[in-house]
């Protein structure tokens, strides 16, 4: 075993080495970069942006320096962190306008963190995950039943913060309340996963896809379930406790009550999403290193041949189940949290698919991929096409093409359809893939079933 | 694609019970009681259900041979199929309400029915194709996963096109079959509108037949499913071939289309997803790649559809159909994953 390992990080620089030239990729991503900023008003700040996005992108180059990997990484955080402060002051960019406010920047974190799931089932086990959302509607319902009035048969409070002691439901800490979301959808997880992960490739997409359409009918059929209201049905459940720190660490240590009362809420969310996609992106990365992280990658390259080497595949795929769906019960109840409901027209198939989306546009099994294509389709999705619509209509594109004017947010998911279409076609690994999962696209794996479906 | 011994065939292994096959009959059996009991105890409604079941399933069945075709020969789930439907059903509405049809009769609406059948069967058909040659040709040795991946895709785009098309609400089709009564079966009268559905099916899937048994391009189609390698070497067209196969597909997808709005008189940009899903549950229900197992599916399925929203006795009601579908879906998949006609094999195994 160890001497296998060792073969496997000699390879590692072997595998670099095949990258693009450093110089190349600097003017690729640079020019472009550098016209969007000259465009746009204020130089100066344009300027310092210009050269932290060129130093954030020189990743390869810095990461051979020792520990300049975690310089940028301390870089790209401390960006991060600061984000929702100087937003504000931050230029226009030609077409996409103002950048993404601070609210936006908690749907896209929250996203991030689903696509970092999604990406441990598709990314390194390569298990075509059709119906993520269903995992992502555990945690918002979790939380929407842990941390609000709909039990009002109950009363129990557990460290609920932002209502009143007497409130009745259930009004359990949201920190709490985000790990048995994680817990809840990892047992989800483990119960679709059990009889389906035996499926192969499209069998097991289409059952998971099948769970996927379930859940939102169970979600708006619940209001009625064995005589007992569980969902609230279409109208779902809200108002949902804000997470916060309640009146003993605020007066002790002056952390915030609750959030939602706070001045600079916002600003909270965004921190602590921001603090669950680092925990995210780390158990990604580590998980991926892992024996167990090797085994799904053994898995998604050739199934027959890790079987054979010993790699139990039931248990192996059921883990990876696992662990995306715990991260993507966090995010779901989080979110919910933060939009401060929960209703069922939020887990219809095509969230699943924008998520699947953002891992593909990214790069599958690429952490940083991953979160990129997040954050550019989210921000997309919240902002950015109607930013676009709003600047095409503004300045007589929409005119000119169209000979009227467009309503650009209406045409969302065929443009998803061709952002999906197009990076299969031209860039099938994804805009920023893992060097394996590149070689798999580009020479293609031999995972075949070992006896052949025949069809007469 | 194949090597030798990947055509290794798994036979049926001896019969022996296993608890999985004990509670999948066991399933069956509590459906037949609950069928049974209903059945006893209002004979008219249940008449009536089978007749409305019979007509869906056809719809369904239709549908469902797209899919089965297209992955017969590319082990691809088209997953755009089901918006293809969805355009033609537009389609159908377009002309319907252009050639105000509904102030005509007789002979005259017999024969615009049939240039509609037409019609649709070819716009269809082309963007079957289209979809074929833009989006899946580049792919066919890529990872399966890529193509499966285009093809939501393409759903998505062709659902767009709907949306910007028809707008967001449904689209009423102009009533324009007749609904007197062919025969009363029970004190359940079978009326016209329903009896043309399976009028129009039956033909269709005759010529279908006809066309993948008898005729040399059925044959290239047969021998490309089999074999791709091996059907170029035999000088079979390979690509020519799998267009052909989408050619069909859009075809029976066609006339499910004018079929569905000219039956259901509404279409909807969302609905080609739902059916979609449906008929290709149905595909994999009579085992997928097998055609008369795809009629059979969606026969089954439009039935469990029919019972399910209108029997009186312990039925969970319209709320629930699609969860019902896709829990057979899903049973299926897990207890017999060939599907009722379809041979055993090793993805589901």
């Amino acid at each position: 075993m160890a001497a296998g390992l060792q073969a496997v990080r000699e390879s590692a620089p072997a595998l670099k080495r095949q990258t693009m030239p450093r110089a190349k990729r600097a003017a690729i991503v640079g020019i472009p970069a550098f016209l969007v900023l000259a465009f746009t008003g204020s130089m100066s700040l344009g300027l310092i942006m210009a050269a932290l996005i060129l130093a954030a992108l020189y990743i390869p180059a810095w990461s051979a320096l020792p520990a300049g990997k975690w310089v940028v990484l301390a870089g790209i955080l401390l960006l991060a962190i600061l984000y929702p402060i100087y937003q504000p002051n931050l230029f226009d960019v030609l077409v996409f306008g103002n950048f993404p406010s601070a609210d936006t920047g908690v749907t896209m974190l929250v996203f991030i963190m689903m696509a970092l799931g999604l990406n441990i089932v598709v990314g390194y086990a390569g298990l075509l995950d059709l119906g993520y959302v269903a995992f992502y509607a555990m945690g918002a319902y979790t939380v929407a039943w842990f941390a609000s009035q709909h039990f009002s048969g109950v009363t129990v409070h557990v460290g609920g913060v932002g209502v009143a002691p007497s409130t009745p439901g259930f009004h359990i800490s949201i920190w709490l309340v985000v790990i048995i979301a994680g817990v809840f959808a990892t047992v989800a997880g483990v119960l679709i996963g059990f009889p389906t992960l035996r499926l192969r490739g499209d069998y097991l997409a289409i059952v998971t896809l099948g769970f996927g359409e379930i859940m939102p009918q169970i979600a708006v059929n619940g209001d009625n379930l064995f005589g007992r209201n569980i969902t609230n049905g279409s109208q779902g459940i809200n108002p949902i406790d804000p997470p916060g720190f309640g009146d003993r660490l605020h007066n002790a240590v002056g952390l915030p009550t609750d959030f939602l009362s706070s001045p600079n809420s916002t600003r909270l969310f965004y921190w602590t999403a921001l603090f669950l996609v680092v925990v995210t992106a780390f158990c990604s990365a580590r998980l991926r290193d892992s024996r167990l992280g090797r085994a799904w990658i053994a898995i998604r390259e050739d199934e027959t041949a890790a079987a054979a080497m010993g790699v139990p595949l039931m248990r192996t795929k059921t883990w990876a189940y696992a662990g995306g769906a715990f991260f993507g019960g966090v995010a779901g109840a989080y979110y919910g949290s933060f939009k401060g409901g929960t209703f069922p027209s939020d887990f219809y198939f095509n969230i699943s698919v924008f998520i699947l989306c953002m891992v593909i546009l990214g790069g599958m099994g690429n952490i940083w991929g991953v979160i990129v294509g997040a954050a550019f389709l989210s921000y997309l999705n919240q902002e950015g096409l109607a930013n676009i619509g709003a600047w095409m209509n503004a300045n007589g594109v929409s005119d000119f093409v169209f000979r009227k004017q467009i309503d650009v947010p209406l045409y969302t998911s065929g443009i998803f359809g061709v952002i999906l279409v197009l990076t299969m076609l031209f860039k099938p690994e994804g805009l920023i893939p893992s060097e394996r999962r590149k070689q798999e696209f580009r020479e293609g794996v031999h995972d075949q079933p070992l006896y052949d479906v025949t069809h007469e | 694609m194949a090597t030798e011994q990947a055509r290794i065939r798994v036979g049926r292994p001896g019969y022996r019970p296993d608890v999985l096959t004990i509670i999948g009959l066991l399933l069956v059996i509590l459906f037949g009681f609950w069928l049974l009991v209903n059945f006893i105890k209002a004979p008219a409604d249940f008449y009536n259900l089978f007749l409305i079941g019979l007509t869906n399933g056809c719809i369904y069945g239709l549908v469902a041979i797209g899919y089965s075709l297209v992955y017969g020969i590319l082990e691809l789930i088209n997953f755009a199929h089901g918006d293809v439907f969805m355009l033609g059903g537009m389609l159908v509405a377009t002309m319907v309400t252009g050639w105000s049809l509904q102030n005509d009769s007789g002979v005259v609406l017999w024969l615009f029915i049939i240039l509609m059948l037409l019609i649709t069967m070819a716009f269809c058909a082309t963007i079957n194709t289209t979809i074929e040659i833009v989006a899946y040709r580049r792919l066919r040795n890529a990872p399966r996963l890529a193509p499966l991946i285009t093809a939501i895709g393409m759903s998505f785009i062709l659902q767009n096109i709907g949306l910007v098309w028809k707008g967001a609400r449904p689209t009423s089709v102009p009533d324009i079959l007749p609904n007197g009564t062919v025969f009363t079966i029970g004190g359940v009268p079978y009326t016209w509108n329903k009896f043309i559905v399976l009028l129009f099916t039956i033909p269709v899937l005759l010529a279908l037949m006809w066309l993948v048994q008898r005729t040399r391009h059925g044959k290239a189609m047969r021998a490309t499913a089999q074999d791709r390698e091996a059907a170029a070497m035999m000088g079979i067209s390979v690509n020519r071939t799998i267009s052909f196969t989408f050619f069909l597909a859009g075809c029976m997808a066609g006339a499910a289309a004018l079929l569905y709005a000219l039956y259901f008189t509404n279409i909807r940009y969302t609905e080609g997803f739902r059916v979609g899903l449906i008929a290709f549950t149905a595909a994999v229900l009579g085992g997928i790649g097998n055609l008369p197992g795809a009629v059979l599916g969606g026969l089954v399925i439009g039935f469990v559809q029919a019972f399910n929203e209108g029997l009186g006795w312990h039925a969970p009601g319209s709320d629930w159909t699609q969860s019902i579908v896709f829990s057979i879906l899903i049973l299926i998949l897990v207890f017999r994953p060939e599907g009722l006609l379809g041979e055993r094999t090793p993805e589901g195994a």
